[in-house]
């Protein structure tokens, strides 16, 4: 085993299983053979470490209380008041939520975790307007990220966040809402030319019932629920929700969608077809473990070749975290977190539709790319921000109270605005061995083999502060 | 920060010399005198369900009154256009335009299956999908992709604004959203920003890392481009002073600079009226109609009102029947507006809503959303429609 080699090898693991690495993990885990390291992953994935931040009673007494005003025709002035409130409430615990996230996956010592988490939030893309549904969703996705395919894709499938976004609440005996249907096949599991449109009318009849109840739990309601034979790929029976996921789960179609999937986020925008069959297959026989496919993946040979190490562009979040990780930042104003995110954009919590971000070079045009190469700037020399990004198109609605009266919509004069966030440069200096050159220190923070230009460029540094700043803010480190 | 550093505390002196292969060749080089009749678009988006049925009010229709109690404009108040449908008083700016001939109203424009979703119907109408079709790419984008004799520079869409709409991203091709072209080109001008784009050999394979510093490469070029041409052009017009107004002298400006520009696009939100609708709304359409007088005035004083088309959307409408707190929830089809010198239909297009046959509170759609890009793409920016919609969409004859 080459120590070098061995280096490189983990550094570039960490940079796609999770956020990055700090340089005494990187010395110590360069030590250990690389199958070793996969397993360390893994192994602490396995703590519990749901988020919790959004409180469940009062979110709880919310939802009733939305219930009943929903269910009255003419409200009163209270009433209305009362309406209001819960939305500001709720759209001010959406922003904690998502701040919260972000957070964790910057100080969590469970990267690989948090990268599940972040895989899985874009593939079983929802919004939601309710906190307490989206960290319930989230939970799942974090919980079931490593663990059976089957039982993630079911828990998803019964949550009050999905019910509500692709409609399953509506969905129901005589009349059916057939999103749910079409999007588990589309978007979840077997991918587009794998289903007919047949499949998906008998699909929605088995999901009719699906509810979620007023305390925002799962409800299967018979009343609702079409119990006629249905005729599913072939198969006919009485089927429920759970007997069509078993259904889709035994057609090999699933396992290479998601290994596919999986591929494009961990290895290379391009897949490798050979590759992704013998990922899906591994993953089939495995009767769908998570945990064994990203095991058989993080420890192919194929995935420290030359052509999947530094050429992956960092998402918004990757972006945002790693380098928030990197140097131990703390954001005194956590809002501009969200700021950043949808000037990015990336805004966790918001993905554009049900099939997630597009993710690879979408990620970039010219003034997300102008951003992203002043960011480093913004956050670890205290820059002044001088653009606003966009609304989000939900905020409409307090947009349009909020500029009543006023004739400035868009008003372009605004006062200077800091990202007002910390590094904290003596830990991260101390982190480094005694004596690295800046040249040494440009190799640790790219993943990108090192051009002239760039060996030219730092030759002559003499800080490693100055260094970091102008390494991140180079294109080459947009990549992992 | 001092602005002209791109990195704060960094002294870095541009060095080394030029050198570009020809995949990667600065625009500076290439012919920008290959097009002669020069047409320009221009897409206002009015963010988050504007609500037409109160911006062209059916005033001759009793429905609109019966179900719009509190929050309907009254007769004596409409602009009056013909004996159905008028505009609301907020929008006098727009008499004289539309007294000049100079602007289309399109009745009920729509997409089967409508979502009420604000950002799904936006992804729609940004993308040009289907209503159960998921698309990366937006309509402008494809455009731009479609790599016609009129699309092939970077700069050929711009958006006033900081950051890219999903509507002017290509595959490989995506417009640049720009607020302040001065200040775009400051940042790539900065000596580290340039130092960054001189190349060596090792960029400039088509992978990501080469995407990268193409897209570099094309903002620095776009930024002196359009910093170049534009500098010199000074406005005689007045506009009112509002951020939407600012986005359109911009627009103005570079139109009337001469600037190679095929697309422009410009927003204004906050038309997402729930609670007490008259007043916002009110202000929102004032801000619009004055901005837009302005702006068309001021292209016709500089000659560009013939080579311009404006065209107004949004992501909905709103329902026929107000609610309970005098505004109105989320709809379906709504009305677009057209705005040009050269208009083949002026006035209203189209007949006015049908109240009285609604799809479940909701108006019907008359015509296409695609149509009316279709259109445009079709008789505007002479290119194939089925190319950049995936299927063929029959044009309507307002160019």
């Amino acid at each position: 085993m080459n120590a070098k080699d061995n280096f490189l090898k983990v550094k570039h693991l960490y940079n796609r299983a999770g956020f990055g690495i700090s340089y005494p993990d990187l010395q110590k885990l360069s030590r250990k053979n690389i199958d070793k390291v996969v397993d360390g992953l893994l192994k602490k994935s396995k703590n519990d470490d749901n988020i919790t931040l959004v409180n469940d009673v009062e979110s709880k007494r919310q939802l009733l209380a939305q219930a009943g005003l929903y269910s009255k025709k003419d409200l009163t002035d209270e009433e209305k008041k009362m309406r209001q409130d819960i939305v500001r409430m709720q759209n001010e615990v959406s922003r904690d939520l998502n701040i919260g996230w972000v957070s964790k996956m910057i100080n969590t010592d469970a990267p690989l975790k948090e990268k599940m988490t972040l895989f899985w939030h874009g593939h079983f893309a929802c919004r939601s307007n309710n906190p307490y549904f989206a960290q319930q969703l989230n939970n799942i996705q974090r919980e079931n990220g490593l663990g059976s395919f089957k039982t993630l894709l079911v828990e998803v499938s019964k949550s009050p966040a999905m019910l509500q976004y692709l409609n399953n609440q509506q969905n129901r005996k005589g009349r059916p809402n057939e999103n749910f249907a079409r999007e588990l096949m589309e978007l979840f599991t077997l991918g587009r030319g794998n289903y007919s449109e047949q499949d998906i009318k008998e699909s929605a009849r088995s999901f009719t019932g699906w509810q979620y109840d007023k305390d925002g739990g799962f409800i299967f309601r018979p009343n609702l629920h079409d119990d006629g034979t249905k005729t599913f790929f072939g198969k006919i029976g009485n089927f429920q929700g759970e007997n069509i996921i078993d259904i889709i789960l035994e057609k090999p179609e699933t396992s290479q969608f998601i290994a596919r999937k999986v591929y494009k986020f961990f290895v290379n925008d391009n897949p490798n077809e050979e590759q992704v069959k013998e990922l899906a297959t591994h993953f089939y026989n495995s009767k769908y473990d998570i945990s064994e496919l990203m095991k058989k993946m993080f420890t192919s040979d194929w995935f420290y070749a030359p052509e999947n190490v530094g050429t992956k562009i960092k998402s918004p979040a990757e972006f945002l975290v790693g380098l928030s990780r990197e140097f131990y930042v703390t954001y005194n104003k956590p809002q501009v977190l969200i700021q950043l995110q949808s000037s990015l954009g990336q805004y966790l919590f918001n993905p554009p539709n049900v099939a997630g971000w597009p993710g690879g070079q979408s990620w970039i045009d010219s003034s997300s790319l102008m951003l992203r190469m002043r960011i480093p700037s913004l956050v670890l020399n205290d820059g002044e921000i001088d653009f606003s990004g966009k609304a989000d198109p939900e905020d409409e609605a307090v947009i349009a109270l909020s500029r009543a009266g006023t004739n400035n919509a868009n008003a372009s004069i605004k006062p200077k605005s800091y990202v007002n966030a910390n590094a904290d440069w003596p830990k991260f200096l101390d982190t480094l061995p005694k004596g690295l050159t800046p040249l040494e220190l440009t190799e640790f923070l790219l993943q990108p083999k090192l051009n002239d230009k760039i060996i030219k460029m730092v030759s002559d540094n003499k800080g490693l502060r100055s260094t970091s700043v102008e390494i991140t803010s180079l294109p080459e480190y947009q990549l992992c | 920060m001092n602005r002209r550093n791109f990195l704060r505390n960094t002294g870095f002196v541009a060095a080394g010399s030029l050198f570009v292969p020809a995949f990667m060749k600065p625009l500076e080089a290439m012919a920008l005198d290959e097009l002669s009749l020069y047409k320009n678009l221009v897409v206002v988006q009015l963010s988050g369900g504007n609500d037409g049925l109160n911006t062209v009010i059916p005033f001759g229709n009793d429905i609109y009154y019966q179900k719009r109690k509190s929050i309907a404009i009254q007769p004596d108040q409409v602009i009056k256009l013909n004996d159905m449908q008028g505009l609301n008083p907020n929008m006098a700016a727009l008499q004289e335009i539309y007294d000049q001939g100079w602007m289309t109203i399109i009745n009920d424009v729509g997409y089967p299956n409508p979502d009420r979703s604000h950002f799904r119907s936006m992804d729609i109408w940004q993308t040009g999908s289907d209503s159960n079709q998921f698309l990366s790419t937006g309509w402008i984008g494809r455009y731009l992709d479609s790599n016609c004799q009129t699309c092939k520079f970077p700069y050929t869409a711009i958006e006033v604004d900081d950051s890219l709409s999903l509507a002017l991203k290509g595959q490989t091709k995506k417009g640049i959203a720009l607020k302040d072209p001065a200040a775009l080109f400051r940042n790539t001008n900065d000596p580290f920003f340039k130092t960054m784009i001189q190349n060596d050999k090792e960029h400039l394979d088509e992978d990501n890392l080469g995407y990268l510093y193409k897209t570099m490469i094309e903002t620095s070029s776009s930024a002196s481009y359009i910093q170049n041409t534009s500098k010199v052009y000074q406005s005689k017009a007045t506009y009112p002073n509002t951020g939407f107004s600012n986005q359109l002298k911009t627009v103005s400006k570079f139109i009337s600079s001469g600037l190679k520009t095929r697309v422009y696009y410009v927003s204004l939100s906050g038309f997402d009226t729930h609670v007490n609708q008259t007043n916002q709304q009110g202000n929102l359409l004032k801000q619009y109609s004055e901005g837009m007088a302005a702006f068309l005035k001021d292209l016709k004083a500089n000659n560009k009102l013939e080579d311009t088309l404006v065209i107004t959307f949004s992501e909905f409408g709103r329902r026929v029947e107000q609610n309970a707190s005098n505004g109105t929830d989320h709809g379906t089809a709504n009305n677009m507006f057209v705005f040009g010198g050269r208009l083949q239909k002026k006035g209203i297009y189209n007949p006015a809503p049908n109240l009285g046959d609604l799809d479940t509170g909701d108006l019907k759609y008359q015509l296409d959303f695609r149509q009316v890009y279709g259109t445009i793409l079709d008789k505007w920016l002479d290119v194939n429609n089925a190319d950049i919609l995936n299927k063929k969409f029959n044009t309507l004859d307002f160019i």
